[in-house]
């Protein structure tokens, strides 16, 4: 007998529950603490852009709404990690990256309130809309990252999916391609335990998401997806490896959704209070505000300061929401086509 | 001008385009060194190197999605589909993602590219390998769905489809795929989308049809010529969107309308042409509109389908219970 392949898959964690280093040394990043409050900064933007959208929601004033609660490290990550020219390509709970990518805040409101102008991205013509079909926008980004290297540009695409989704063909087909022509593509799985009802333990055998990515050829990792510091880190390395040519990485990103899987859903039907209660203490906000707050780098007043700032942020973006000039009935024909052929006149002007 | 097949008509429109434009690029399953099973795409990899002529690993929904973000760049992918039976996996890809990406960014993203397929049976060939679900597509709002049915429509159809910003679904009838030769100019001139083509004139039955089953049509109307009985015969070419316009000034002077298609008869494009007309001929219709098409079977394996396809004889019967009744 002759060992052919074998492999190991290294989880990161570089601010544990408690808020305290679990090394000594942090990557350049991380020593600067204004760096650190960026990073605070974006959680709790995504955190209350949420807060407000649920609201919005149970208030009538938008339709379903899939909560990213909980999760907010891993977009925020991803943020930090990619520059302006590269191409997010988003599930459905990477707010943070969003945002800090250009998304407007009313577009967030727009989508989810049933307004397609929502995916316009006025300030980010590059990046993905939204993908609601599991694992397909995967493949998208396959497909920018084969433009950006046929066509010898310089910048990497990142892609997300939620532990669901590596139960899809599509998942698996995108690394394949991803690993066979040595794209220029990360891949970052949110594996927050939960895909609507269905645990983890019963979607997959493996004792991680990361090896996935063994069979198609190159490496996966695990980070603990509720400690920004090394989400940024990890996501910064696998995205300077896929620019200087040394190909895709997936990394998945462990967390818990403390959330229900949108507004439609009661996730007290399935998760487990305890289990629930225990991930709470393990909340990524948190843990870096205790960080912060031993460093002497953040007090009470910066906190209120900074949840006014968003508050008027948000106060804004739903005013611009809401007052948005509703769309043309004929809307619905817009950007059917480049050109909207003569066989849908008739029925267009049905509604003109 | 050279003679040429519709398959050698389809290789000459890649070459003319690749040419031309810079962003066309050829991918799927064994479209490079091997030049496409049936060798549509043969000469392109010398020419223009493995950078614009990608042999794809083998995944249909990948080939989609691929080509759904290299599209979103600018790059116009035309990717190939070894055969209609096999499109299926990239359904959830064309219909959620490439028919409404311009629609659902507002024109911000689009898919200027093409999925091209072999449709339809007459070749032997395996189970799988014979179907003609091109109906499936045509429902399937902010696609295109277009088949030639000669060389010529071939070659300026499919220039149109890869310089059309949409998607557009090529489905090459392969039964007659080396058919018919034809004189095809290669000089770079499209075919217009979204367009019949009259291939005939005639007063008193007008027959439409596309694809292969064009060809058996033709062949009924020369037999009808011989009778005395003038029919007209439109060439649909572009399924989806709808060129109902010229077939209802057509059956507006004709009176009668027979459809011949290749798909199963239930749901099919038939159906549609037959409401449509309906709706705006009642008054000029002198007798029932009939459809001569496949049965609603499951395509049956190739020793009985040449019974399932719409043949000469079962076209004029067609045509005469409609003159007859009239």
């Amino acid at each position: 007998m002759t060992t052919l392949a074998e492999f190991s898959i290294d989880s990161h964690q570089l601010l544990d529950e408690h808020g305290q280093p679990t090394q000594e040394t942090w990557p350049a990043f991380a020593n600067d603490v204004e760096q650190l409050r960026h990073l605070y900064r974006l959680m709790m933007l995504n955190r209350l852009v949420d807060k407000k959208a649920v609201a919005l929601q149970r208030t009538g004033k938008m339709g379903t709404y899939p909560s990213s609660f909980g999760q907010e490290a891993i977009a925020t990550g991803i943020a930090f990690a990619m520059q302006e020219e590269d191409v997010f390509v988003p599930f459905y709970r990477d707010y943070a990256a969003m945002l800090h990518r250009g998304m407007r805040i009313e577009e967030i409101y727009s989508y989810w309130g049933g307004d397609e102008r929502g995916s316009c991205f006025v300030n980010n013509p590059r990046d993905f809309p939204f993908s609601v079909p599991i694992a397909s926008q995967l493949l998208h980004a396959t497909g920018v990252a084969t433009a950006f290297k046929l066509r010898q540009q310089p910048h990497v695409v990142v892609a997300t999916c939620g532990d669901g989704g590596t139960s899809e063909g599509d998942f698996y087909e995108a690394l394949n391609v991803a690993g066979t022509w040595q794209l220029p593509i990360v891949f970052v799985v949110n594996n927050n335990q939960w895909a609507i009802s269905v645990p983890l333990s019963k979607q997959t055998q493996c004792q991680t998401l990361a090896q996935k990515a063994i069979a198609a050829g190159f490496s996966g990792v695990q980070v603990d997806g509720c400690d920004v510091i090394a989400m940024q880190m990890i996501t910064e390395q696998a995205v300077t490896r896929a620019r200087s040519g040394q190909g895709p990485t997936l990394i998945e990103a462990v967390c818990y959704r403390l959330c229900d899987h949108t507004t439609a859903d009661d996730a007290t039907r399935y998760q487990p209070s305890i289990e629930v209660e225990a991930a709470m203490a393990k909340e990524p906000i948190r843990r870096l505000r205790t960080y912060l707050t031993q460093q002497g780098a953040w007090d009470d007043q910066q906190e209120q300061a900074l949840s006014q700032d968003i508050e008027q942020q948000i106060t804004q973006a739903v005013d611009n929401y809401t007052h948005q000039a509703r769309q043309p009935l004929t809307a619905m024909f817009d950007y059917l086509y480049a050109e909207l052929p003569h066989s849908l006149i008739a029925q267009r002007e049905q509604v003109a | 001008m050279p003679e040429i097949t519709l398959v050698e008509a389809v290789n000459q429109a890649l070459h003319y385009e690749m040419r031309h434009d810079d962003d066309v690029v050829v991918m799927g399953e064994d479209v490079a060194l091997n030049g496409g099973v049936f060798r549509a795409t043969v000469g392109l990899l010398e020419q223009f190197g493995e950078q614009r002529v990608l042999d794809t690993p083998l995944a249909e929904s990948m080939i989609a999605g691929l080509a759904i973000g290299m599209g979103t760049q600018g790059l116009k992918p035309v990717a190939e589909f070894q055969f209609m039976g096999f499109i299926y996996p990239a359904i959830n890809q064309i219909i959620n993602h490439a028919a409404r990406m311009r629609n659902r960014t507002r024109g911000r993203l689009t898919c200027p590219l093409v999925f091209r397929a072999p449709c339809g049976g007459g070749i032997r060939a395996p189970e799988h390998h014979s179907e003609s679900t091109e109906a499936l597509f045509a429902h399937i709002p902010g696609l295109r769905v277009v088949i030639p049915s000669s060389p010529t429509r071939a070659y300026g159809l499919l220039l149109a489809a890869i310089r059309d910003p949409d998607p557009v679904i090529f489905l090459e009838p392969k039964r007659i795929y080396r058919l018919i030769k034809h004189d095809v100019m290669d000089n770079g001139e499209a075919l217009p989308l979204d367009t019949c083509f009259i291939l005939r004139e005639g007063t008193d039955i007008t027959l439409v049809s596309w694809g292969a089953s064009v060809h058996e049509t033709m062949q009924a109307a020369d037999q009808l010529a011989t009778q005395g009985i003038h029919a007209e015969v439109i060439d649909v070419a572009t399924v989806k969107p709808l060129d109902i316009d010229t077939i209802s000034k057509s059956v507006a002077k004709t009176g009668r309308l027979v459809i011949v298609h290749e798909a199963a008869r239930s749901g099919g494009i038939g159906a549609e042409i037959a409401a449509e007309i309906a709706e705006r001929n009642l008054m000029d219709i002198l007798a029932p509109i009939q459809r001569v098409t496949g049965f609603d079977t499951i395509m049956p394996y190739f020793q009985l389908e040449q019974h399932y396809i719409p043949s000469v004889d079962r076209i004029l019967q067609a045509v005469h219970q409609t003159l007859e009744s009239s």
